[in-house]
């Protein structure tokens, strides 16, 4: 459904969301991420994707700072969320969160009910005035991640208790229930089955409406499938960076070609 | 065998994996051979404690059953107020010592009612059978009720130690050749008058609630004020040892920096919790009653001691149960924008509290059962007869504490003390179990919240 050919998908000039100049990343000794300079757009959905080990999580993690409570790692460089520089001695990480949320890899719901996995976000920002307000945040980001239907019967119950692929959405209503303006998601579909996978990616598309999604992949059909703008990452560099469709059919460097059809990675 | 079965045309095996080869059958009796060593070390450790258990239950048992005489007394007023104006400060002024024919008599009394003849020539000899807590006990019932001076009042009497240990068995005729403290004749009074009825042996309630009493009178002693002595060290120990632990767990395991004084501080918590308990004895001695000069003996400073044992325990565990909740909580937390503390307050420390409570509590299980620091604060050797007055009284007056107590008794030389000693660790491990009982439920209850 969603495996239109690359070319097809009209991809309209938008805002930049974040802007990432000189970005270096050291763990301890190492070099992790290398010069990276990146646009990421408002409202459109941009796949990381390169061979393991090769930074792409680490960058991720960088643009709402989760990488601060790794006591090794140093960022250097400037990242610019609308404008501002999120590394700024002035920005406390917290804030910046709120507004930059994240879905990991592997489902982490809280080992709550299902309602406050979804409440607890609102309920430390005080983005609700009382319980109906809150009832209405958590129904209307449970439908925003597909799962309303499937839990609207049991919201008190554990969220550990869904399935995988249950979880997952739910970590992504969780997300979105504090009206975040950009999502990260660090291979949020590694743990899924191809039906959630599907699931999600439809999730991911309708996301893009609000939010600028920022994806990491391993599946290059992903990345194809759901984003409008593809970076490729090699050895803690941006290699490449373009429309999906042109990184796809078209790539410049030899670097981004052999890795997509297979010969790196 | 096989080979009538073979299907034809199938290959012949290279080895047949119905013969087992050398290697796999080494390997198979080595895997026996270690079965059979485990099983062999688990059934080591379970027969040493049925032995233990047995000789608890064995030794200890007979100290929750006493002996008592059921005799009437004359309380004869001549005696006990002379000048018949029934005053409290006149009828004071008779000595324990002034009761003691009182007794005489009403064993003679009672004796010749049951038809028992007194084998003995001086009736004195009688005054043997009974406590010598017997005259305190009958003054404190006439103090306390004047008016009844010239009746006669039916009394319950402790039995002395050694006609008690005759009726559990502990004391046997031949014993008592070389004893001043009773006489052969002495049994047979008893024996005439356990079938008469007016002597028996009952449970003992007294051993449970009852005060400690000097080393002559075995048969008054108590655990119930020393008791009262480890529940104020207690107190102490988990208002103290508890929040201190857990915070300090918190902020070392998800605050502080990693460097090397907090590797330092880690290094020497987990030192502390092998340092004998003992030193911790001595450092409360110094710094606690020589420096800060806290009462000696008070639970308190027992308390404060115990603490400062208890803590490392805490603090590892804690931080061992923090460690245990996965990363990713913590992630999902910052990831919606919880701060620090919020992600731990909210999220880790809920996770976290079965372990922190299962820690805690075992620590305290170890305190309550530590008996050496005890010696250095002077809570051994303390004779534990009075209930405190009230909640500061009980931190601040001299008290001991069920090890304490269970040690002083053992130390004692009366065979009669030894049996308390036995009876008191009953008790102990009771206390001990049901707080293991409740850490389990704790655990329970928290984890099927998750």
């Amino acid at each position: 459904m969603y495996d239109a050919p690359a070319s097809e998908l009209k991809v309209t000039q938008k805002e930049t969301k974040i802007a990432a100049n000189k970005v270096q990343v050291f763990y301890g000794d190492t070099h992790a991420i290398k010069d990276v300079d990146v646009q990421i757009e408002d409202k459109t959905v941009t796949a990381f994707i390169g061979p393991s080990g090769c930074g792409k999580s680490t960058f991720l993690r960088c643009l709402n700072r989760m990488n601060d409570t790794i006591d090794i790692c140093r960022v250097q460089g400037q990242i610019l969320l609308d404008g501002e520089d999120i590394y700024d001695p002035k920005v406390d990480p917290v804030q910046l969160r709120a507004k930059v949320g994240m879905v990991f890899q592997k489902p982490n719901p809280f080992p709550k009910s299902i309602y406050d996995n979804i409440a607890y976000g609102p309920r430390i920002h005080g983005l609700a005035k009382n319980k109906a307000d809150l009832d209405d945040i958590v129904e209307k980001s449970l439908r925003r991640g597909a799962i309303w239907n499937e839990v609207k019967d049991r919201l008190h119950s554990p969220g550990t208790g869904l399935s995988g692929g249950q979880q997952q959405r739910l970590c992504i209503a969780r997300a979105v229930a504090t009206e975040p303006e950009v999502l990260l998601m660090d291979e949020p579909c590694s743990a899924l089955d191809p039906i959630a996978t599907g699931q999600v990616e439809e999730l991911i598309d309708e996301l893009r409406e609000n939010y600028s999604v920022v994806i990491v992949t391993h599946s290059m059909q992903q990345a194809a499938r759901v984003s409008q703008k593809t970076a490729f990452f090699h050895l803690g560099s941006l290699v490449e960076y373009g429309e999906t469709g042109q990184i796809f059919t078209n790539p410049v460097d030899p670097r981004t070609e052999s890795y997509i059809t297979g010969r790196i990675g | 065998m096989t080979d009538a079965t073979t299907t034809p045309g199938a290959a012949a095996p290279k080895s047949s994996l119905l013969q087992l080869d050398d290697r796999v059958r080494r390997r198979n009796a080595a895997e026996r051979r270690f079965k059979a060593y485990g099983i062999a070390a688990v059934s080591i450790g379970l027969v040493f404690l049925a032995l233990l258990l047995f000789a608890i239950i064995r030794n200890g048992v007979p100290a929750y059953t006493q002996t008592f005489l059921t005799v009437p007394i004359e309380l004869q007023a001549d005696k006990l107020d002379k000048n018949g104006n029934r005053d409290l400060e006149e009828i004071q002024k008779v000595s324990t010592f002034g009761y003691k024919p009182l007794i005489i008599d009403g064993m003679e009394a009672a004796l010749a009612g049951q038809g028992i003849a007194s084998p003995f020539e001086k009736a004195k000899d009688l005054e043997k059978m009974v406590s010598a807590s017997a005259p305190a006990q009958i003054r404190d019932f006439v103090l306390a009720n004047p008016d009844r001076i010239g009746e006669t009042v039916e009394f319950r009497l402790l039995a002395s130690s050694r006609v008690d240990g005759y009726l559990k068995g502990r004391v046997a005729r031949e014993d008592l050749a070389r004893d001043k403290n009773l006489d052969a004749e002495h049994l047979d009074v008893a024996d005439a008058m356990r079938d008469a009825g007016i002597l028996e042996r009952t449970f003992n309630w007294a051993f449970i609630f009852g005060a400690d009493a000097s080393e002559s009178r075995p048969e008054q002693a108590g655990i119930g004020v020393s008791m009262i002595g480890s529940f104020f060290m207690m107190l102490v120990v988990l208002g103290l040892a508890l929040p201190i632990g857990v915070a300090a767990s918190i902020y070392l395991e998800e605050f502080a920096p990693k460097n090397r004084w907090t590797d330092l501080i880690e290094v020497n918590i987990s030192n502390l919790a092998a340092v004998p308990s003992i030193v911790f004895g001595i450092l409360g001695l110094a710094v606690f009653i020589q420096f800060a000069h806290l009462p000696q003996s008070a639970p308190l400073v027992g308390g404060l001691v115990l603490t400062l044992m208890t803590l490392p325990t805490i603090i590892i565990s804690t931080r061992a149960s923090l460690k245990a909740v996965p990363p990713s909580i913590r992630d999902a937390a910052l990831g919606v924008g919880a701060s620090k503390m919020q992600s731990v307050f909210h999220h880790v420390l809920p996770l976290a509290m079965p372990g922190i409570l299962t820690g805690t509590i075992i620590g305290l299980a170890q305190a309550l059962g530590e008996t050496a620091p005890l010696l250095l604060i002077g809570m051994v050797g303390y004779i534990a007869s009075n209930y405190p007055d009230g909640i500061a009284s009980g931190f601040l007056d001299p008290n001991s504490a069920m090890p304490a107590q269970i040690y002083e008794w053992a130390k004692r030389a009366d065979p009669a003390y030894y049996e308390r000693a036995w009876g008191g660790i009953i008790i102990l491990l009771l206390f001990l179990m049901t707080m293991n009982i409740i850490a389990i439920i704790l655990r329970r209850r928290f984890e099927r919240r998750w």
